[in-house]
């Protein structure tokens, strides 16, 4: 489309974004407040972080949380790029439809029936609820995810570079790994990304899939929440926001150089 | 002889894992919802078990009894929890499209460098927690929030709104917790909308309106389509926003399901609670599957 911004498609745009971020930037403002109460503004304080470093049960969920995001992300994104390579490349084997369906249904599966169902598995084949569960829970529906995002740069890759490398002598696997690999690379990079998050963010099916001892940010948040607002709360979610912004922004920093190094415009 | 090994080991460990932590817990929601509440741990009593061998599991199928389900169908508040949740997430949808179309327009329309900024802000919020995001309105919703200090000091409103605990905050939250979903499908069909059929459409003597609605809405229909599933079917099935903003007199279904399972631990319910939700979602699914499909088409 060319360019032709009017007034209206400014307006459209300014209000949108104010409507998607106003919430966020009141939050991070407010962590700073020195009242207690979280409407009323009583000067710049950053007692609410120190408050929040003594505060053993959101540093213990939080380091929970951070373990279940590390492992499931890790083992998602083998398998997802695994089921991506799948869906791609073997089009005709027995049992595909099911497969794609497996695929492509957690994406829309509400969470709770997700959450529900896989406690109920863990309950039947007895398996103690906790840390693992959870872990478990978080690698099924993000590795989904993953595949979805890997095989979309998969389906644009010209596969007779696979088929030069081989007959230069490589096996097909080596041949995957040495040409395959790095140029999906991105993609497999954004999945773990997109994993990471998904089971950092994830509350619903971890309170399902979570026994003893296993209590994420998400659950602690969501408890504190529910008992009356606590300033440290605004503080924890200011810190996760940087985090996750910070983040974002060097992958993107990290794409665009990768792109201008290939030569090549980013996203391509 | 190695190829072909290598290949059936790629299809088989996600299919296998799939199969296991996918597949089979539905299975085993579906049979729970077949069998009896009791008072125990786990608390229901099966009506069959695989240790029975087929020809047991068979002979029981003619037997099943759906007493959960007739349960269901004679509560009102369960039915109502369905419509309920069917006819805000239905509002809520119309809404965002309300709110996400111009929002998408207004991007496509943009100056070439400044696109992947907005759609980078677009994208940005998805990356941050959905909890945090609900948990946000509560500050600005609720009665000595910031939205009603504000509209007092304009002068607008005398006494403060009640919008927290009230269905208006589930429609507020569903809005803005789910508006990229709603933005990107739509932005990226009228980013690749060729801008000379709308000035075909004026010189053919069309109004400005009349070309807005007859080229760019009707092209932009997969976006729309692809925006409103996505916004649609999380939303019938939502949990943490009608139970963190909405009230008591919030129905919605998978708050019900959720409190049937954690606060009355009646698991024969919350299953077959869980089999009609999957049952009502399947007709939106279906279809979202064959949009999908077709835009791929149109895409090639």
């Amino acid at each position: 489309m060319t360019a032709r911004w009017s007034w209206f498609n400014i307006t459209s745009v300014v209000l949108g974004f104010a409507f998607l971020y106003l919430p966020i930037v009141l939050l991070v403002i407010f962590s700073f407040n020195e009242s207690r109460l979280v409407t009323v503004w009583a000067g710049f304080s950053t007692k609410w972080y120190g408050a929040l470093f003594q505060n053993k049960g959101i540093l213990d969920a939080a380091w929970v949380t951070v373990r279940v995001a590390l492992i499931s992300a890790t083992v998602a994104t083998v398998l997802g790029t695994l089921a991506a390579v799948t869906l791609v490349r073997h089009t005709r084997f027995r049992g595909r439809t099911l497969f794609t369906g497996m695929v492509y249904a957690p994406l829309v599966m509400p969470e709770v029936i997700t959450g529900l169902s896989l406690l109920l598995l863990f309950v039947s084949i007895n398996f103690a609820r906790g840390f693992w569960t959870v872990t478990l829970a978080h690698i099924t529906f993000s590795l989904c995810f993953v595949a979805v995002v890997v095989q979309s740069r998969l389906v644009s890759f010209d596969r007779s570079l696979e088929e030069a490398a081989q007959d230069l002598g490589c096996t097909p696997f080596q041949a995957f790994v040495k040409v395959t690999l790095p140029v999906i690379f991105p993609a497999v990079i954004s999945g773990w990304m997109l994993a990471f998050t998904l089971s950092l963010d994830d509350l619903v099916i971890a309170s399902f899939t979570s026994g003893p001892g296993a209590t994420t940010l998400p659950m602690k948040i969501y408890s504190q929440v529910r008992l009356g607002v606590t300033p440290e709360i605004n503080a924890v979610c200011t810190i996760l926001i940087a985090i996750v912004t910070t983040g974002v922004i060097i992958a993107t920093i990290l794409n665009k150089r990768r792109a201008m190094l290939d030569g090549r415009p980013a996203g391509s | 002889m190695l190829r072909a090994a290598t290949d059936r080991l790629v299809i088989l460990i996600p299919y296998v894992w799939l199969l296991f932590f996918f597949l089979l817990p539905f299975l085993i929601v579906l049979r729970i919802a077949l069998s009896d509440l009791e008072y125990g741990s786990p608390p229901y009593a099966p009506q069959f078990s695989l240790a029975e061998g087929w020809d047991a599991i068979l002979d029981k199928v003619g037997q099943f009894d759906f007493e959960n389900f007739v349960f269901l169908a004679g509560d009102s508040l369960y039915i109502n929890s369905y419509l309920s949740s069917l006819k805000i997430a239905f509002v809520s949808t119309v809404l965002t499209l309300l709110i996400g179309f111009p929002l998408a327009y207004g991007m496509a329309r943009a100056p070439d460098g400044l696109r992947p900024v907005l759609l980078m802000l677009v994208i940005l919020p998805f990356w941050t927690s959905f909890l945090i995001r609900v948990y946000a309105w509560i500050g600005i919703l609720k009665q000595e929030g910031l939205l009603n200090q504000f509209l007092l000091w304009l002068g607008v409103i005398s006494a403060p709104l009640e919008i927290l605990s009230t269905n208006k905050a589930v429609y507020i939250g569903i809005v803005y917790s789910y508006l990229p979903f709603m933005v990107l499908p739509i932005y990226s069909t009228l980013e690749k909308m060729d801008e000379s059929l709308v000035e075909a459409a004026r010189d053919l003597g069309c109004t400005r309106i009349g070309a807005f609605w007859k080229v760019t809405a009707r092209l932009a229909v997969p976006g729309i389509m692809a925006g409103c599933l996505l916004v649609f079917i999380p939303a019938v099935g939502e949990f943490v926003i009608p139970d963190l903003l909405g009230g008591s007199g919030t129905l919605m279904i998978g708050k019900t399901l959720w409190i049937e399972f954690f606060n009355n631990s009646d698991w024969t319910v919350a299953s077959a609670i869980a089999i009609i939700l999957l049952v009502v979602l399947v007709v939106p699914i279906v279809l979202f599957q064959n949009a999908q499909a077709r835009s791929a088409e149109a895409g090639r």
